[in-house]
């Protein structure tokens, strides 16, 4: 009854589709997503968008206490499919960086500057790199585990 | 003689009739027209992300509702189908059906809402809103007789509902479907063909579709523009797939065209519950195994459902707690503004609101 994974794409069809676009971009695969280098990250977005993921529904950051992590949740309207795309950072929390999708979708700009300003990973690349709800002034990144 | 002019910034809001909650924009003009908008937000963010981190699953359903304020049953749903499908819980049919019923009943209510407000920041101060608050008033009650609560609801649970729909609920439901179909056609009546209306909304703040699908535009801003993309019909979720209802598409991707989608998008709502109705079951509303104390499995989810203002998400985030590792809401309202200011450039003072009125956004869920 509940859609959950009918219209996802399995973690090895998007490694496979991945590593197409650049070879030895996936760092890992689960059972419904995959996990890319940041790095390569840029140039995998736009070979995934240009393969049909034409919607970015959104970007999340994650903190795990050891690293960060950003969760990349993307949409294909043509086959109807969904993909996960993970990117690990700040190993040790330290100063946590990802390079920016803007480029790639125009809807990344609003919600990258979300995860900044609410976790504090900044997106490289990204043309208004400030925060979004809280005031300029503000100290500290709130849904960071360690902000209480 | 030339006249010397020079742009000006004003600021617009927070607090403002037009801005649908406490949104500000900084506007700057030359003269009457638009040259740049920088729209400023977290009025009201109240950190509900964060709040729902030491929440227990069942408790959050609370701050969902208060996210999307004017459609709460649709944001209680999208939560609730994350957590099931983050659990791997079968939902009980009955529950489902009141769920569909509640969901469908919300969405007119939101759009009655958005329709009202976009008729007022036309200048037709009042009128067509009290009409359309009259109708939601109708909707409003419905949910009081179905759960006790008229706006911020509460009303599911993971596995269905908190509780059954009393008997005198579905007499009042048939009163009311008989009635919305009438007033529906008389807004249709005195605005639709209204030359004012045209006038002003015709043709105005025209996106075209591939600039709104990457720029994450969804819901009826993106099925105004032509792109038949409706997650009820194209990734069912509930028991969608056992109901037929037809999308409304246009084309022209102008203020008007984002308004008439509402309209007949409310109709069909009404086809949704009439079909919900003959196909419900008498039954539990809730499976007896699902505990009151939820500790799903390690993992993630994200399930997207199709809301009023658009495609409202929740990435769910266990570590096997009672609480959830992280909460995150992929909200429709904050993403379909990210066009906003490519919208209004151009365009005048007085177009400002109304096209930002047909982009139908909460600020409760932009901000959370």
């Amino acid at each position: 009854m509940s859609s959950s994974t009918a219209f996802t794409a399995s973690g090895q069809e998007l490694a496979t589709e991945i590593e197409a676009i650049a070879s030895q971009a996936v760092t890992a695969t689960g059972d419904y997503d995959v996990w890319v280098a940041p790095d390569r990250l840029v140039d995998v977005m736009t070979g995934l968008r240009d393969s049909g993921f034409e919607m970015l529904i959104g970007v999340t950051g994650v903190d795990y206490i050891g690293y960060f992590e950003v969760v990349y949740h993307l949409l294909s309207l043509s086959q109807n499919r969904r993909a996960t795309v993970k990117v690990r950072c700040g190993e040790g929390r330290n100063d946590p960086a990802v390079p920016s999708v803007m480029e790639v979708w125009r809807g990344a700009q609003l919600q990258e500057r979300e995860v900044y300003d609410l976790m504090g990973i900044r997106f490289e690349g990204h043309d208004d790199m400030k925060r979004i709800f809280l005031w300029e002034g503000f100290e500290g990144h709130p849904l960071r585990k360690d902000f209480l | 003689m030339p006249l010397k002019t020079e742009p000006i910034t004003i600021n617009v809001g927070p607090q403002h009739p037009s801005t649908h909650g406490v949104f500000r924009m900084r506007v700057t003009f030359d003269g009457e027209e638009v040259i740049d908008v920088e729209p400023i937000f977290g009025y009201l963010h109240r950190g509900s992300e964060k709040l729902a981190e030491s929440r227990t699953y069942t408790q959050i359903v609370t701050l969902t509702d208060r996210m999307d304020y004017v459609a709460s049953m649709n944001s209680n749903m999208s939560y609730i189908l994350s957590v099931e499908k983050l659990e791997g819980i079968e939902p009980a049919p009955r529950g489902v059906w009141l769920r569909m019923i509640a969901a469908e009943l919300q969405r007119i209510g939101s759009h009655l809402v958005a329709t009202g407000f976009f008729l007022q920041d036309l200048g037709a101060l009042g009128t067509p809103l009290i009409f359309t608050m009259r109708e939601r008033e109708l909707i409003l009650e419905l949910f009081e007789r179905l759960c006790g609560a008229r706006i911020t609801n509460s009303y599911m649970r993971p596995g269905g509902v908190f509780m059954d729909a009393p008997d005198d609920f579905w007499p009042a439901l048939d009163r009311v479907l008989a009635e919305l179909p009438h007033r529906i056609d008389e807004y249709e009546q005195l605005i639709s063909g209204n030359e004012i209306v045209a006038v002003r909304c015709d043709g105005v703040a025209v996106v075209d579709s591939q600039t709104l699908i990457n720029a994450s535009a969804t819901g009826p801003i993106l099925r105004a523009s032509g792109v038949d993309w409706d997650l009820r019909h194209r990734q069912p979720y509930e028991y969608y797939d056992r109901i037929k209802f037809h999308r409304p598409l246009a084309t022209a991707s102008d203020n008007y065209a984002r308004y008439i989608i509402r309209i007949h998008e409310m109709r069909e709502s009404l086809k949704i519950i009439r079909q919900c109705i003959d196909q419900i079951e008498p039954g539990p509303v809730r499976p007896q195994e699902v505990p009151s104390l939820i500790r799903p499995p390690a993992g993630d989810a994200y399930v997207g459902t199709e809301s009023p203002k658009g495609e409202l998400g929740f990435y769910l985030v266990s570590d096997g707690g009672v609480a959830p590792y992280r909460f995150k809401v992929r909200a429709p309202s904050l993403i379909n503004l990210t066009l906003l200011r490519d919208m209004v450039i151009g365009y005048k003072l007085a177009d400002l609101f109304v096209t930002f009125g047909s982009i139908d956004i909460n600020m409760g869920e932009v901000d959370r």
